[in-house]
């Protein structure tokens, strides 16, 4: 994905976190929410390892490998982090202490399905690190993907055909063509990405869309 | 008087047998007690389970421990780091077992293990691969699988600071895993990075106490501390 649209989803996403939100940021295109993040907000961020807190990447020259995030990569903390051992970690994303997760996505499912953590493909070692736990480690799971596959096929479907992480976990996903909230009711588009126009989106995306909400906003400019 | 301290790891690992359960602190390299495993080969206990986040990478560490065949199961959450090549390869061959364990999973199993619960109902992986055969259950609404406990014959983990009770204070992200190991284990090995006086540490930072902690030993250093991405 282009380098622009990646970080022009991160910013739809870090636009969305109110302040004194505690989030935690998955692995992969999650992490650059944090380069978004005002940091005049007070926005709390967890990291599977035991930190939470504020960070930014630490400076070439002075990376402390005692020092890192989820991703391993090693960080500078901010004032006011806290450091504890991994069970209290995952007690806080098992016990609903999370505001939000960040997750990215192999598929997502209409309803909330999420498949992030194996292909399926026979021959894959499997490898889950603490995707089950995030997927149900929230009060809402956010999900950042492209909305085509490299096959050109929608990742967003009505029903996900790789392994499940998680069921019926994710409330929102932000994709390079569209913002979509899984509600009850149906899918709604909160927002359409560029020159993308809602048949474009209903064309490429195999599960019903309800673009009312857009409707109305249009309907207000006027 | 007791004094936990031992002049060597060597010493300190001494009455691991084969076929015991050794739980490996660590998140990538950091909390990763590289002394304690190359002290472990040395001792040339086979036939282990090992417990860890990951399954090493490079050919040092952990990696090393499994590419000397000393390991026939492995628990880890992680085992596809980049570089992960050693095990990568005796999977392939059929030569190590392995089970996947979700890591919130893998820290409350050895938490449960050291608080002597006998399994616990979890909502993670629920209705998934992981979750196929074991029990389920519906409790307000919400549910959950059951797991059981992971009990550990030795722990070998890295602490900071430790005093010839015991009693360890971490650094940073390297804490990790370190302290429920701690608990999980009927025996634990700390490699300290400084060993300190009796009543040096102050009582409310300790993190681990002594209780959980059988013998301290001098972190000494074979490899810095090196970047492990993945």
């Amino acid at each position: 994905m282009d380098k622009n649209i990646r970080n022009a989803m991160a910013a739809r996403v870090a636009r969305d976190i109110p302040e004194g939100a505690y989030v935690n940021l998955g692995i992969g295109l999650p992490t650059l929410v944090a380069n978004h993040l005002p940091q005049e907000k007070d926005i709390f961020l967890h990291s599977e390892n035991g930190v939470l807190g504020r960070w930014v990447a630490a400076l070439p020259g002075q990376e402390d490998w005692d020092m890192i995030n989820a991703g391993k990569e090693p960080i500078q903390p901010l004032p006011g982090v806290a450091f504890f051992h991994h069970a209290d970690s995952f007690g806080m994303m098992r016990g609903g202490h999370l505001d939000i997760c960040v997750l990215g996505a192999f598929q997502v499912a209409a309803n909330g399905d999420l498949a992030n953590w194996h292909t399926g493909a026979k021959d894959a070692i499997p490898a889950v690190g603490g995707a089950m736990d995030l997927a149900i480690g929230a009060k809402r799971i956010f999900v950042m993907m492209d909305h085509l596959g490299k096959d050109g096929q929608s990742k967003f479907l009505s029903a996900c055909t790789y392994p499940l992480t998680g069921l019926g976990c994710v409330s929102r996903v932000y994709t390079d063509m569209a913002t979509l909230e899984l509600t009850d009711d149906g899918v709604l588009v909160l927002e359409l990405i560029g020159d993308v126009t809602a048949e474009r989106l209903q064309e490429l995306t195999p599960v019903p869309l309800d673009f009312s909400i857009l409707n109305l906003a249009s309907m207000a400019k006027i | 008087m007791i004094n936990k301290l031992l002049p060597s790891a060597i010493e300190a690992l001494a009455d691991i047998p084969d076929g015991a359960v050794v739980a490996v602190g660590g998140f990538g390299g950091a909390g990763m007690p590289d002394d304690l495993i190359q002290a472990l080969i040395a001792q040339g206990a086979t036939d282990l389970t090992l417990v860890s986040n990951n399954a090493g990478q490079g050919d040092t560490g952990l990696a090393a421990l499994l590419k000397a065949g000393r390991v026939r199961r492995i628990l880890c959450s992680y085992p596809r780091m980049n570089g992960s090549h050693v095990f990568e390869t005796l999977y392939r061959a059929g030569k190590i077992e392995l089970e996947i364990v979700p890591q919130g999973n893998l820290a409350e199993r050895l938490r449960a293990a050291g608080c002597g619960i006998g399994g616990f109902y979890t909502p993670t992986g629920f209705g998934t691969l992981l979750a196929k055969g074991k029990e389920s259950r519906t409790i307000d609404g919400r549910n959950y699988v059951l797991e059981y406990p992971i009990h550990v014959d030795f722990a070998l983990i890295n602490a900071e600071e430790g005093d010839r009770w015991g009693n360890l204070v971490y650094r940073k992200t390297a804490r990790n895993f370190a302290p429920i190991m701690a608990m999980a284990a009927h025996n634990t090995i700390a490699s300290v990075g400084r060993v300190v006086e009796l009543g040096e540490l102050d009582p409310e930072r300790v993190i681990t106490p002594g209780i959980f902690v059988k013998h301290i030993v001098q972190r000494t250093d074979v490899a810095p501390a090196q970047q492990q991405v993945g």
